[in-house]
């Protein structure tokens, strides 16, 4: 059984979308899951959220950002390629319930897993609020989507070229000091939930705390199996050892040891580089090797 | 009969090993397995007994003296399918099975005076070698029941009650979560002792006898065992006991430790041991150390010293005789300069600002009365509190079954340290579900989860055949 890709396009650059025939995940998957894919033989196993998903035409959507050796060879592939592994739903389920308000936060490449999250809370009957963010217009994506995913949706550029000038935790900040009270005066915000890089998702846990407000957020450390058998991705939750894959991904945001998880994800940066490298030299190697017209 | 066993030698033939020197820096096998000379003398010596105890030693009861007098006789299909007949993984099982307290300790002529039990394990390594070698034959298969059993897990027992099942008529198909079959013997057990080409021509045979392998599937998750049993007569748990251990001291967490767990399966089953050419890093240490005393432990600190890890130390808190690892693993780990720090048990690991690992803390132990289980119980000296400096730790200490799959099927009873309760025959809590290997008893050995997967594949066939 290979997976094979329907669909892939560049969203903006460096960012991808792949549509990939996945019938027996698309049926189980649910917001907040991820699978673990291998592209071939010689392949990393990497964990990719997943974005989006479709039991009837059995297909899921992954959205990655082409940091490192294994995502720009994603990126390389085309519809009609196909990828060796594919294992998933992993990790447990977004809890999806009426809560009330809930304020979605994604950044970056965090808007992708933020989607779905934000889809089923609004069909679950809740007020979502989304704030979704990028270092520039241009790198922005899904507007439409979240767009219509949420009640009300609220866009940041670090560079001030589209929506607020600055960023997601400054909305957030707003939106819990000054715009959401009900008839009460009371804060009407049940929660938030905030996916993106970890400086971003521990900024919206600084952010929320004092305001008491449950939030949560998607942790993604190094994970190899998925499945809780190695323990590459323990992450420290209210000073317990948890292993994301299987416990999470997503936690409390008050709890994590946001610390130890970016250091964690640190620890093969030589090894990240001396790939690359490797991988840029043969890819050189390839291109000289070919007759020049 | 002029059979006269004294007039036999005593001592079977040592088997060629890769010389330390050369294989402390390379992943080939050390073990080279017996000549076609050396396997047809050492069956010679064997008495043929008429009431061969070897037999009883083998959970999975190979018939020893038929297999061993087709050696003599130099007819090695015959002697391959004998093998074959009970044993579908028997290149596996010549290679790591403990035979020391299995076939090989209840063979009458180790009993005797300086006398070597038969090589039972090297002789089953070198025809199930050769007939990899020449190409597998399959076996005529009865009609198909039209029954159908679903096996989760492709580990030693998940295998087995597969080819056993598959061998009944049945169809069977087995759902794995990694995208490779064989459980330990491909994430675990290092090429070194059990080369990955080895495993996947045994997986190949299982194939060949009809199972269907559905890897990238976990089950509870893609497919809880209730759906499963929704389409198939009755399913099999053979999902092992892969949640690693850990201490539970301060500094586990950081940059440097791993579990003995996510350090085999990057070498192993990712061939880390060949980045870059391979995606998956590894980190190699200059200072190793491992933190456990059984084949585990062992298998990592071999592994770590063939990444180039400068000087690897095992840290163990019990004295030499209470090592659980294999005395054959135990003496290559020495040959190969591996150093014991016995009698010693980590407090704490300490890291740097950076939060990467820069030594561990350990106390002195010593033994004092055995305890209940007849098993010594470490103390720790006061005020012997020292640092051993490492840049590399790896906690072997064991692992438990992991919940993933007893979580989500209500009604399967689940003992102390989650392993699932079932019955002599596998059967467990919950109708048309069996269970054995590592998720019965916790982890065990190879050869014990087969026996586990051949027993439940009897009770399988009894139970789909009353439906
Ligand atoms: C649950 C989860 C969901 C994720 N979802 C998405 C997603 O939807 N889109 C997306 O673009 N990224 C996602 N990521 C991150 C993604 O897995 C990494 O970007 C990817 O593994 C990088 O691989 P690389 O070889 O290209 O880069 P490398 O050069 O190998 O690594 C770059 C950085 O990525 C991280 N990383 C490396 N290997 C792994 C690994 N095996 N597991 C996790 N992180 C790793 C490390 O921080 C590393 O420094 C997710 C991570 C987790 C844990
Ligand atoms: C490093 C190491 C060295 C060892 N050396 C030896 C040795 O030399 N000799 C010896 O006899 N024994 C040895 N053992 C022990 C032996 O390997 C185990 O006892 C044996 O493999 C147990 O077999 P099993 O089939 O029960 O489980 P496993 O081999 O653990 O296989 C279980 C399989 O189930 C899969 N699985 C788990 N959960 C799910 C799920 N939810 N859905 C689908 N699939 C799932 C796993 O991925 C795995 O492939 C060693 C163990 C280790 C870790
Ligand atoms: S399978 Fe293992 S225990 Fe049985 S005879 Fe072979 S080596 Fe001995
Ligand atoms: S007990 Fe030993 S000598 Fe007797 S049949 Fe078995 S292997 Fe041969
Ligand atoms: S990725 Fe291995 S335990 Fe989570």
């Amino acid at each position: 059984m290979s997976f094979t890709i329907l669909q892939k396009r560049e969203l903006v650059p460096t960012l991808h979308q792949m549509e990939i025939n996945a019938p027996r995940v698309a049926r189980k998957a649910m917001p907040g899951q991820f699978v673990i894919l291998r592209i071939d033989e010689y392949g990393e196993r990497i964990p990719l959220t997943i974005a989006d998903f479709d039991a009837q035409a059995g297909t899921i959507t992954l959205i990655f950002q082409e940091i490192g050796k294994t995502t720009r060879q994603l990126a390389s592939l085309a519809a009609g390629d196909s990828i060796a592994d594919v294992a998933g739903p992993l990790g447990n389920p977004s809890a999806i319930e009426k809560f009330g308000t809930v304020v979605c936060v994604g950044g970056g490449v965090g808007i992708a897993p933020i989607f779905p999250i934000a889809r089923a809370l609004k069909s679950a009957g809740n007020r979502v609020i989304s704030v979704i963010g990028a270092r520039s217009a241009d790198i922005l994506f899904w507007e439409d989507r979240m767009n219509e995913a949420s009640s009300e949706l609220y866009i940041t550029t670090d560079d001030g070229t589209k929506g607020h000038h600055g960023f997601v935790t400054d909305v957030v900040q707003n939106l819990l000091e000054h715009g959401e009270h009900d008839e009460h005066g009371e804060r009407a915000i049940d929660r938030v939930i905030a996916i993106g890089p970890p400086v971003m998702m521990r900024a919206v846990a600084g952010v929320t705390k004092p305001f008491g407000v449950r939030t949560v957020v998607s942790l993604n450390p190094i994970m190899v199996d998925g499945t809780g058998m190695c323990g590459a991705c323990r992450v420290l939750v209210g000073g317990v050892t948890k292993f994301a894959c299987v416990d999470g991904p997503e936690f409390d945001a008050h709890e994590v040891d946001f610390t130890l998880l970016m250091s964690r994800l640190a620890m093969y940066l030589p090894e990240e580089k001396e790939a690359l490298d490797c991988d840029l030299r043969s890819s050189v190697g390839e291109a000289a090797a070919e007759p020049t017209v | 009969m002029n059979t006269e066993p004294e007039a036999k030698p005593k001592k079977r033939p040592e088997m060629a090993k890769q010389p330390p020197s050369a294989r402390r820096s390379n992943f080939n096998e050390v073990a080279l397995g017996y000549d076609r000379e050396e396997a047809v003398a050492e069956a010679k010596r064997c008495l043929d007994c008429k009431k061969p105890l070897c037999i009883d030693g083998c959970p999975v009861g190979v018939n020893i003296p038929l297999f061993v007098r087709q050696i003599a006789e130099e007819d090695f299909d015959a002697a391959a399918r004998t093998l074959k007949s009970t044993n579908s993984l028997p290149a596996i099982c010549g290679r790591v099975c403990p035979q020391e307290t299995q076939c090989e300790a209840v063979c009458v002529l180790g009993k005797k005076k300086d006398g070597d039990p038969i090589a039972i394990g090297g002789l089953e390594r070198f025809v199930a070698d050769y007939e990899i070698a020449k190409g597998t034959t399959i076996p005529d298969l009865p009609e198909p029941t039209g029954r159908r059993v679903a096996v989760v897990g492709a580990g030693p027992a998940g295998l087995t009650a597969a080819a056993e099942l598959a061998k009944m008529g049945h169809a069977v198909t087995i759902f794995e979560s990694l995208h490779s079959a064989g459980g330990v013997l491909v994430y675990g057990i290092p090429e070194f002792r059990l080369p990955k080409s080895i495993v996947a021509a045994e997986v190949d045979f299982i194939r060949k006898l009809g199972v269907d392998i559905c890897l990238n599937s976990v089950i509870g998750k893609i497919d809880t065992v209730d759906e499963l049993l929704g389409e198939y007569d009755a399913v099999f748990l053979g999902t092992g006991a892969g949640l690693p251990s850990f201490l539970r001291i301060d500094g586990e967490n950081l940059n440097g430790v791993y579990s003995a767990n996510e350090f085999l399966t990057r070498v192993n089953l990712m061939k880390a041991y060949l980045f870059p050419e391979f995606d998956t890093p590894i980190k190699k240490g200059s200072r190793t150390i491992v933190v456990g005393g059984g084949n585990v432990a062992m298998d990592a600190a071999r592994c770590a010293l063939r990444l180039g890890a400068g000087n690897v130390t095992i840290v163990y808190r019990r004295g030499e005789d209470e090592l659980p690892a294999r005395a054959e693993e135990v003496v290559n780990a020495k040959e190969e300069g591996i150093i014991f720090r016995l009698l010693t048990n980590p407090i704490r690991i300490l890291g740097d600002e950076n939060n990467w690992v820069t030594g561990i803390e350990c106390i002195n132990m010593e033994l004092c009365e055995p305890d209940e289980s007849g098993r010594c119980r470490p103390e720790p000296v006061p005020e012997t509190e020292h640092t051993i400096p490492a840049d590399l730790v790896i906690i072997a200490i064991g692992t438990s079954p992991n919940p993933l799959v007893t979580i989500a099927t209500p009604g399967l009873e689940t003992a102390r340290y989650g392993t699932i309760v079932a019955d002599e025959a596998g059967a467990t809590s919950k109708p048309g579900v069996f269970a054995g290997g590592d998720i019965v008893t916790g982890s065990a050995t190879v050869i014990s989860a087969m026996g586990a997967g051949k027993v439940a594949s009897r009770a399988i066939d009894e139970y789909i055949r009353r439906i």
